[in-house]
């Protein structure tokens, strides 16, 4: 591998050749500020269109600056960062985008997280020198996604997250000069296209122009009202990321603290989405072992199996793949089936009308905020799930409540849909709902217990992952994938005829829901992906009960009030189906909606 | 952005299925592809592009990108006679605007639009390369010299 030697502010470095000023920089500790520059960690994703101009440096014998994120080293190259002539020049850069942008700054939802924001403060901006005509665009909102293009700075990250990294394409750069933007085909609202709600664009946006839908005020409306039931359900991948947003480390599991801050906060009772995994776990498995049992019947349409569990994956299938609905299973998402759990078991239970009782779940997931709105996710005008709020959101909430977070001491989740096993916690990873199915699918199948709960041939961070697992003599395929451009490729060898897979798992973000769009952004830190994944895989170890069969509530509400998996009553209130909707779409003209 | 709802016949979408062909449907070659297709159906409408967006394998937003960045493409039909006023510097500096206003006035439409009989779009250009007959303007391949505001009613009365 051929090297280069140069020296950046006097120090001397040597790199491999093609990399960029940026990053020989960085390897030397020096920090060199960017705008548009985006990288996710080791994944193969990045954004470099070095259209900002934030990160020109001084090149000696180049007659003009150079924008380290795209120009790569060569040979003796003498680098200057921090010259007068260079900082004169991001100033300049930062006032005249700071020029078209607007100055809410104190009730900006990113406000105090901005890298905007962050930029100007560290650049010392305290007047701008230029002033001109404002952008004004209307604001797009949509059941998850708030775009507000008018702090747009063209950096094209969303872009390149949605086109590259998810192949949903839902976004472009449009027009030319002063009224270019990104947006979709046709300036069309989001709620329009094909735009899945995964929050990608959200996660990585490093203004205020992309942000989610809030709840917060919605949830605690509902909290000061005396006459309902709030009852709240979290989430795994939140309690091993929530604590970010407060100064620990990532990777700090969280649980105790979250489960006594939501008391504080009010809910009448504070339950774990992961009861439902372990829910879905005994649905989806039986129903995997059924289609199983066909497929080996000589019924080949049976299999491949899918998981569903995640709303911007089906809302991508239903969209581009939509003649394959047959193939994901038919159980609905643990957010989902503890809805109708809440309202129609529970509240019985209490004796609370279902008119009275408000479900809140907190999710690591934009896409859970359109999941919870689907028309078929309600009855008679009063939804499974009623709001959902992201991790981030919920940090809100406990700030705006004045609580210390680290100090609370570590509280229990309610009984009984707040009993869970490690099977259920693993569902935040990629790789974690499939493997919590291969336990209980093993043992119901082959009437044995397993030899070992782990199964680390289905864990990991890459994009696409596949492993056999031995089910008695029987080998089952199994593949993994998480970011939704390998999901497309998964479900092209499927719609080609290429793939050999029994059972796949899917996952829109990339890293699984541990990656979300609502989650604490991590700035593409992928150390802190890692951390949050191996917090998961923790606390799985150091549950008692590991195998979702095994929770004795599960066991309990399917004696006392569902029958079995698959049984009318589990059909009728934890499993779905899905819609095509592949036509061609509408788009409304915003100035002459009329027409 | 185009409020014209079209619906696309099935020879029409054989045509952008063709055009597509001829390059190979390769998505590099979208802009090509869109030059084809505004050549045969004078313009570029949303259903047309997603047609596009579908043969070549790429977003409709791509296209919709391409098709908003280059003031060549089009996505409302030209009129009949599409009127081109040059305001290149020479012309501009001999009262091209005030020969423009005076087109708007009478068509009663902005720059960039086609009247509602689709008889005359209107557009601006940039230096036709007729400076010595500044202003210029042109209505389909003729080209019109020395044009002023006063003159602008005689030059539309000939399309009548």
């Amino acid at each position: 591998m051929e090297t280069i030697k140069l020296t950046i502010d006097n120090k001397p470095v040597e790199v491999p050749k093609g990399t960029s000023i940026l990053h020989a920089a960085k390897g030397a500790g020096i920090h060199i500020p960017t705008l548009c520059f985006f990288k996710l960690g080791d994944m193969p994703i990045e954004n470099r269109p070095g259209g900002c101009r934030v990160c020109v440096v001084e090149v000696q014998g180049r007659r003009n600056l150079a924008p380290a994120c795209v120009t790569d080293v060569t040979e003796g190259m003498v680098v200057k960062t921090h010259t007068i002539r260079a900082l004169n020049a991001r100033k300049t850069v930062l006032e005249l985008i700071l020029s078209d942008h607007p100055t809410d700054c104190l009730v900006c939802a990113k406000s105090g997280n901005c890298e905007l924001q962050t930029l100007a403060q560290d650049m010392g901006i305290r007047k701008l020198h230029y002033e001109g005509e404002q952008s004004h665009y209307r604001e797009d909102t949509s059941p998850a996604i708030i775009r507000d293009m008018d702090k747009c700075v063209r950096c094209r990250r969303c872009e390149m997250m949605c086109n590259d990294v998810q192949t949903v394409g839902v976004l472009s750069g449009i027009n030319r000069g002063f009224m270019s933007v990104v947006s979709p085909a046709f300036e069309m609202n989001l709620d329009h296209s094909v735009c899945t709600y995964c929050g990608q664009c959200v996660a990585v946006c490093p203004t205020g122009a992309l942000t989610e839908v809030d709840h917060t005020n919605a949830v605690i409306r509902a909290l000061a009202d005396p006459s309902k039931t709030v009852v709240v359900q979290t989430a795994p991948a939140v309690r091993a990321a929530l604590g970010e947003e407060f100064g620990l480390k990532p990777g700090t599991l969280v649980t105790g603290k979250m489960v006594a801050a939501l008391r504080q906060l009010g809910f009448d009772y504070v339950f774990d989405t992961d009861f439902a995994a372990d829910l879905t776990i005994m649905e989806e498995g039986t129903e995997l072992l059924n289609r199983l049992t066909q497929f080996l019947a000589g019924d080949k349409t049976k299999l491949p199996i899918l998981t569903s569990c995640c709303p911007a994956w089906v809302k991508f299938f239903e969209h581009q793949f939509p003649e394959m609905m047959d193939i994901p299973s038919t159980a609905k998402s643990p957010q989902q089936m503890f809805g109708p759990i809440a309202k129609e078991y529970f509240a019985k239970k209490i004796g609370v009308e279902r008119k009275d009782m408000v479900v809140v779940s907190i999710m690591p997931c934009l896409a859970k905020k359109y999941e919870c709105s689907r028309d078929e996710f309600s009855h008679n005008g009063s939804p499974d799930v009623d709001y959902s709020i992201s991790t981030r959101e919920l940090a809100n909430l406990i700030k705006q409540a004045n609580l210390e977070f680290d100090a609370l001491a570590d509280e229990d989740f309610d009984k009984p849909l707040g009993e869970s096993t490690g099977a259920s916690v693993i569902f935040g990873t990629t790789g974690g709902v499939i493997e919590a199915a291969v336990r209980t699918a093993y043992e119901l199948h082959t009437g044995n217990k397993l030899p070992k709960v782990d199964f680390e041939e289905l864990r990991g961070l890459a994009g696409i992952r596949s492993a056999t697992i031995d089910f008695g003599g029987l080998p089952i395929n199994i593949g993994i994938a998480h970011g939704l451009g390998n999901a497309r490729k998964l479900l092209e060898d499927i719609r080609e005829g290429k793939s050999t897979f029994h059972a796949i798992e899917i996952m829109a973000c990339p890293g699984g829901c541990i990656g979300g769009g609502g989650q604490p952004l991590h700035h593409g830190d992928f150390s802190i992906l890692k951390a949050r994944q191996e917090a998961l895989y923790r606390e799985d170890a150091g549950k008692p009960i590991r195998k979702s069969h095994e929770n004795p509530f599960i066991i309990e509400l399917y004696k006392e009030f569902l029958g079995k998996p698959l049984g009318e009553k589990s059909h009728h209130l934890l499993h779905t189906s899905y819609f095509d909707r592949s036509k061609k779409l509408i788009y409304i003209n915003p100035s002459h909606p009329e027409e | 952005m185009s409020s014209i709802k079209v619906e696309l016949k099935q020879c029409e979408i054989d045509k952008i299925k063709e055009i597509c062909q001829s390059f190979n449907n390769e998505p590099g070659e979208l802009i090509n592809v869109l030059h084809k297709a505004q050549g045969h159906f004078g313009y570029l409408p949303a259903e047309v592009q997603e047609e596009i967006a579908l043969e070549l394998k790429i977003s409709v937003a791509k296209v919709y990108g391409v098709v908003t960045f280059y003031s060549f493409f089009t996505m409302l039909p030209k009129g009949l006679h599409p009127i081109s006023i040059c305001t290149g510097t020479a012309c501009y500096v001999r009262g091209a605007e005030k020969v423009l206003d005076e087109f708007k006035r009478i068509l009663n439409i902005q720059v960039g639009d086609t009247t509602k009989d689709g008889r005359f779009s209107l557009s601006c250009l940039r230096c036709v390369g007729a400076c010595g007959l500044a202003p210029v303007v042109m209505i389909g391949e003729k080209v019109y010299g020395r044009v002023s505001p006063d003159g602008v009613k005689d030059i539309l009365n000939e399309y009548s």
